[in-house]
């Protein structure tokens, strides 16, 4: 008998556990640890951040979940992986410490046969200062944060119902931030409830970012085939902005908040403050800060981990200029550097590099966004992670059948911008891979046959229709394998 | 909103960005496209995703 033990119920870790119960629940041990009780469709969590959804409609109890799959949950934080066992365990094993009110900060040793790692990222807000919910400003990145910046976004409207003028600033809250579709998506809503209220003589709003030029999305901007032109993304993200009514920063590289102000250096060095009312910053992410020890507890971390925290797996880590980047660099089957029984996956996993052009100011500040990783990539992964486990556990072959690179797959993102049937509306844009390949696609750097850039109500449907339908498929209802990632 | 700040200034970032005319805010919001765009967007991102991993 087999014993697979995941850590993290994020989106990766949680489609990872769910192939792996359908397959192997009957004859094998599947554990998952994750510090949080619930599951979260982080997507929605935008609508959580302008009132339209409340926290209970994007997550649900992972307890009752897990008992129906056969998987042993425990609610605790990985704390640091010992691979190779130490005097007492041959087999490799994961400290972890409770969180769960019935056995809170009890310690415990959970050996693996195999182990992945989906711990998803930390929230760096320290890497700033003065960002964040407990501090001058806002963030979207879990359910309770959005609904905190609900709380304040009212006080906002309200100041503009007595008369009050405000500024709103969105955006990358640290110079090598990622997730700028969020925050984005963030400040479309905010523009169309302040419309929907018929405010907008009172609001300024400013979109803040890292990007070297707009609709970089930490991927190095695309190219879409819209309206019978092949347009970069820059144009279709200026376009939205200017539609909506909303201007923006970019090279920014924010250094520090005060209460009111954000300090910010732009990529020619120049050091400036934007003055705001109401500001949500996405932090920069870095790993959850598990350690790893040998056989005779010596720290590996640094072998088993890159810099950055996150787990090192099957890409090519060497340092090389941008120029030489190539797809190939990027990993197939996210199985650890070090240790073979060992695998990472969706944010977890160290990029081998940026997928945008690195820059830097004259002062030495990086300013440019490190790689997106979250949704339907994180899925995908947690998939193909878990079916290689599930066939070699199966049929004792040591191979992986199953390959999913970013530099491959392709990817949806969907703004949305307001919310009904009918008044709903949101950009949708694809590309495919997500890694730009230029070797494979010398003109435009993907396929872009499968790109596109489309506004409309029917990308408003299809956000919701994700809402209810991955919700769904995370609960493990009937059928909830034909839902792809 | 900043409509009439920084959008019809000469040259200042916001004046580069194309907006939609009257027909095609039309079309983004008549059912009968959304409708087709729906099923098309949907098996377009269907596509991608299980042609993207094996």
């Amino acid at each position: 008998m087999a014993k697979v033990v995941v850590l993290g119920a994020g989106i990766s870790g949680h489609t990872a556990v769910s192939y792996l119960s359908k397959y192997l629940k009957k004859d094998h041990e599947i554990v998952m640890v994750s510090p949080n009780s619930n599951f979260q469709w982080v997507p929605s969590n935008i609508w959580v951040g302008v009132g339209l959804m409340t926290p209970d409609q994007v997550k649900f109890k992972l307890t009752p979940v897990y008992k129906k799959m056969g998987v042993h949950y425990k609610q605790a934080l990985a704390v640091a992986i010992h691979p190779e066992g130490d005097l007492e365990n041959e087999k490799g094993f994961v400290n972890i410490k409770y969180v769960s009110e019935d056995r809170k900060d009890v310690e415990e040793k959970v050996t693996y046969d195999y182990l992945i790692n989906a711990t998803g990222p930390k929230l760096n807000f320290e890497a700033t200062e003065g960002l964040g919910p407990k501090k001058f400003t806002q963030s979207v990145c879990t359910y309770d944060h959005a609904a905190h910046a609900w709380s304040n976004l009212q006080e906002a409207f309200q100041k503009m119902e007595n008369g009050e003028r405000q500024t709103f600033l969105v955006g990358t809250g640290h110079p090598m931030a990622t997730c700028q579709g969020a925050a984005f998506e963030y400040i479309l809503n905010i523009a169309f409830e302040i419309n929907k209220r018929k405010l907008n003589h009172l609001a300024d709003l400013w979109w803040i970012t890292n990007e070297y030029e707009l609709g970089d999305f930490g991927m190095g901007g695309a190219y879409i085939k819209r309206n019978g032109y092949i347009t970069p993304t820059k144009i279709f993200t200026e376009s939205i902005l200017k539609e909506y009514g909303i201007r923006w920063i970019k090279q920014a590289g924010v250094s520090k908040v005060e209460k009111g102000v954000t300090h910010y250096e732009t990529l020619d060095g120049e050091l400036n403050a934007i003055k705001f009312d109401f500001a949500m910053l996405i932090p920069g992410f870095a790993g959850v800060g598990m350690k790893a020890f040998d056989k005779k507890e010596n720290d590996i971390s640094s072998k088993v981990f890159a810099g950055n925290g996150m787990m090192k797996v099957d890409a090519d880590y060497n340092p090389k200029p941008y120029e030489n980047w190539s797809a190939k660099d990027w990993p197939l089957i996210y199985q650890s550097t070090s240790y073979k029984n060992v695998y990472a996956a969706g944010i977890a996993f160290a990029p081998p590099h940026a997928m945008s052009k690195p820059m830097e100011s004259p002062n030495g500040t990086k300013i440019f966004p490190t790689p997106p990783r979250t949704g339907m990539p994180s899925g995908v992964i947690g998939k193909i992670v878990a079916q290689n486990i599930i066939h070699q556990i199966k049929t004792g072959k040591v191979d992986h059948p199953h390959e999913a690179s970013m530099a491959k797959m392709g990817a949806a993102c969907i703004v949305s911008a307001g919310y009904g049937l009918r008044k709903g509306q949101a950009a949708v844009m694809t590309v495919n891979p997500i890694v730009q390949d230029w070797e494979k696609y010398p003109k435009w750097g993907r396929n872009i046959k499968d790109t596109v850039g489309v506004v409309g109500t029917a990308g408003h449907w299809m956000k919701l229709f994700m809402h209810y339908m991955f919700i769904y498929k995370a609960k493990a209802k009937p059928f909830w394998w034909l839902i792809p990632e | 909103m900043s409509e009439s700040l920084d959008k019809n200034i000469p040259y200042s970032n916001m004046s580069y960005g194309t907006e939609p005319t009257r027909m095609v805010k039309f079309m983004r919001s008549c059912f009968i496209i959304q409708l087709f765009n729906f099923f098309k967007l949907n098996l377009k991102v269907m596509r991608i995703v299980v042609k993207g991993h094996s």
